[in-house]
């Protein structure tokens, strides 16, 4: 079958049997299972009301328990057993206790990967709120700001890969009698540098280098949320602050920024779980080499290049660990500012 | 204490005019109150005055001096807005004290200026609370008393009372008139589309129209001795009563000639030469009363409203246009009667060409 065909029938497979679930299951409860007829008519109303939210929920349950909250006990008992393939082929689990946490412990890489991740969260959340509050404040009272928005918007639309590919490409090194074609390079030479210098290769810098594309990418994001919370805010306010005698800086630091103080923490910490799952970049442009592995991408290395899923499993846990509180304290403070 | 002069000011955004030609001199002590229909660039010409808006073109001086490009915080000027402004993240403290911080004064000063404030309009209990722990008369104090800790030159209200309702509108218009008093040399400017509020509150008031100002007079003034039919229209309510018709004999008082064999004398003086000009008559529907003899006015009622104090009633009510008439105390039983009604002749003003006899 053509793809094309095989797509549109299943987006109608998968529409009409939402709408199919739901009409049916609702027709169901009304006819079949508390009808509001007979002499218990009033009771069966009351029980399906209660049954009704159930049956519009069960899907998402479903779907979440399915894709969610099985991988979650799935990885835990990974974590704890060593997985064995046997001499006839078949594979077998023995229970290993905290053993795969304690390898895991005991590997500089992972410990590489935790001070890489501590470097990433304290780096790339505040540089991305900062210049997406920037840019959002810059742009806001110009003329061409639509414009500008929308470039520093536009790496959200490029994959973590992609934005990966043409860092690499901004970081490229040619042999010193070849034309550079790394912009950092081509402008290291002209200011003075004496030799190309593979960026990616030196240590500790080279994580800067690899945040930078991230930031370059959240920046947008934060932009656009922030430039709407900046909208949000009563124009009579920062009036009254221009008539109290306040400079722009006072009406920027002491005005506009505490009344979307919520918006903030809400951008940064939304930028804290992207940070904390950080893979692709890494990935793609030094898998980990020169001092960059990342938690993520140290679990990737283990769980399918050296097939340890032991330990691979139990990285997982350690960043699921790392990413839940900060996800609780997210969620609610999101939901405190739609009240 | 200051004194503020308004010299041929105008306002444009872009090629569109809002204000053209504004003069305007206030004293020392005085509430002016500016009032004019929505758009009239009543609350622009407040916000020139605030620095808020460039002006286009003209003087505007304070104590003399010309403020055109001084920066808001320089000119002396405190604001109250129409949704109060207050800054949500601080306390009531911190919003009163915010002015005083920026201008880096003492803390000492800072705490009694606030004190101070916080005693004259009673928010003393509320100095640590948040904004929206307040209601909304509390929110309004607050935005004045940050305006009173910053002792300006000038007061400048925009529309302070429009968000309150009604029974809190009268006991914030009331404290503010007070405050007033017990501040006399402070300058006021009021903005407001409330006629209440103008004529209870002014020392004098500036109607706005047609980009320009329609009137400036005290408010007594403005009622009882109208420059042009739109004041005379635009002050009262309802609307002051306007008939077409013809002098017929002039002298320290005017006989004017109207539709339907109805004749109007007035108080307002005319000459020889006026003879035969078109007039519109004026009288407030509360200056009509019923009369056996010559009416001003005739017609038959079909409608009427009994508001207890007055009952009103209405001739051609359909029209969009309606004659009104005010009688005092309730009277029952007016619909569908034929009446004749009068007027004083100290009531009944002139107008020709759209503007008063009176002012010639």
């Amino acid at each position: 079958m053509h793809p094309a065909l095989q797509g549109i029938l299943t987006i109608l497979v998968g529409v009409g049997g939402c709408v199919g679930y739901f009409y049916l299951s609702n027709q169901f409860l009304d006819k079949v299972l508390c009808p509001p007829r007979g002499k218990n008519a009033g009771r069966n109303i009351n029980r399906a009301n209660i049954i009704r939210p159930w049956l519009f929920l069960l899907p998402a349950l479903l779907a979440l328990g399915t894709y969610l909250a099985y991988p979650v006990y799935e990885t835990l008992r990974l974590s704890l057993t060593e997985r064995s393939t046997l001499p006839d082929g078949s594979t077998a689990y023995a229970w290993a206790g905290l053993d795969n946490y304690r390898q895991m412990l005991n590997e500089p890489k992972f410990w590489e990967a935790l001070r890489n991740n501590a470097m990433w969260l304290a780096v790339v959340p505040a540089l991305a709120t900062g210049f997406g509050l920037l840019a959002a404040q810059l742009t806001d009272r110009l003329k061409w700001g639509n414009i500008a928005k929308s470039l520093i918007f536009m790496p959200m639309a490029i994959s973590f890969v992609g934005a990966a590919v043409i860092f690499k490409l901004v970081y490229d090194m040619r042999p010193i009698e070849q034309e550079q074609i790394g912009i950092l390079n081509a402008l290291y030479l002209n200011f003075g540098g004496e030799a190309p210098i593979a960026w990616l290769t030196v240590p500790f810098w080279n994580n800067f280098f690899l945040m930078a594309v991230l930031v370059w990418i959240q920046t947008g994001f934060a932009m656009v949320i922030l430039s709407a919370a900046l909208r949000g805010i009563p124009e009579e306010t920062i009036e009254a602050a221009i008539v109290d005698g306040a400079n722009p800086f006072q009406v920027f630091f002491k005005i506009k920024v505490p009344q979307i103080k919520g918006t903030i923490m809400v951008v940064w910490t939304t930028i804290t779980i992207v940070v904390l799952k950080v893979f692709d970049i890494v990935f793609a442009m030094t898998n980990g080499q020169w001092e960059t592995q990342v938690l993520a991408n140290y679990m990737y290395d283990k769980l399918f290049r050296s097939n340890d899923w032991g330990v691979g499993s139990a990285s997982a846990m350690v960043i699921m660990l790392l990413v839940t509180p900060i996800l609780v304290w997210n969620v609610r403070n999101a939901r405190r500012e739609m009240k | 204490m200051a004194e503020l002069k308004m010299t041929g000011i105008a306002k444009s955004y872009g090629d569109v005019s809002v204000l053209e030609d504004i003069n305007l001199d206030i004293k020392t002590g005085e509430l002016i109150v500016f009032v004019g229909p929505s758009g009239c660039g009543k609350s622009t010409l407040l916000r020139m005055v605030a620095g808020l808006e460039k002006i286009t073109a003209g003087e505007l001086e304070i104590d003399g001096v010309v403020v055109n490009n001084i920066p808001p915080a320089e000119r002396g000027i405190a604001m109250v807005f129409q949704s109060y402004a207050l800054y949500p993240h601080m306390t009531v403290r911190e919003n009163m004290a915010f002015a005083l911080k920026l201008a880096k004064k003492p803390k000492a000063e800072i705490e009694a200026a606030v004190a101070k404030a916080a005693k004259i309009l009673q928010l003393e209990d509320y100095l640590d609370r948040l904004p929206k722990a307040l209601s909304g008369g509390q929110r309004q104090r607050v935005a004045i008393g940050r305006s009173i800790v910053r002792d300006p030159k000038v007061y400048l209200f925009d529309e302070p009372l429009s968000n309150l309702d009604a029974a809190l509108r009268v006991a914030t218009r009331i404290e503010i008139a007070q405050l007033k008093e017990s501040m006399p040399e402070s300058t006021m400017i009021y903005v407001t589309h409330d006629q209440v509020e103008a004529m209870t509150l002014a020392t004098r008031i500036v109607v706005l129209a047609n980009k320009g100002i329609a009137q400036v007079g005290t408010p007594l003034d403005l009622y009882e001795r109208p420059e042009n039919e739109f004041v005379a229209r635009f002050i009262g309510s309802p609307a002051m009563n306007l008939w077409p018709g013809e002098v017929i004999a002039t002298g320290p008082q005017t006989r004017v000639k109207l539709a339907d064999g109805c004749e109007a004398i007035s108080d307002v003086p005319t000459s020889e030469g006026d003879i035969g000009l078109k007039v519109n008559v004026g009288v407030r529907p509360e200056d009509l009363r019923a009369t056996e003899n010559t009416p001003v006015f005739t017609g038959t009622v079909d409608f009427t409203e009994l508001l207890g104090e007055v009952t009103q009633i209405y001739f051609d009510a359909t029209s969009g246009d309606p004659v009104i008439a005010k009688l005092p105390g309730i009277v029952h039983g007016l619909r569908g009667t034929q009446i004749r009604l009068t007027a004083a002749p100290d009531k009944v003003h002139l107008f020709a060409d759209g503007r008063s006899l009176l002012y010639r």
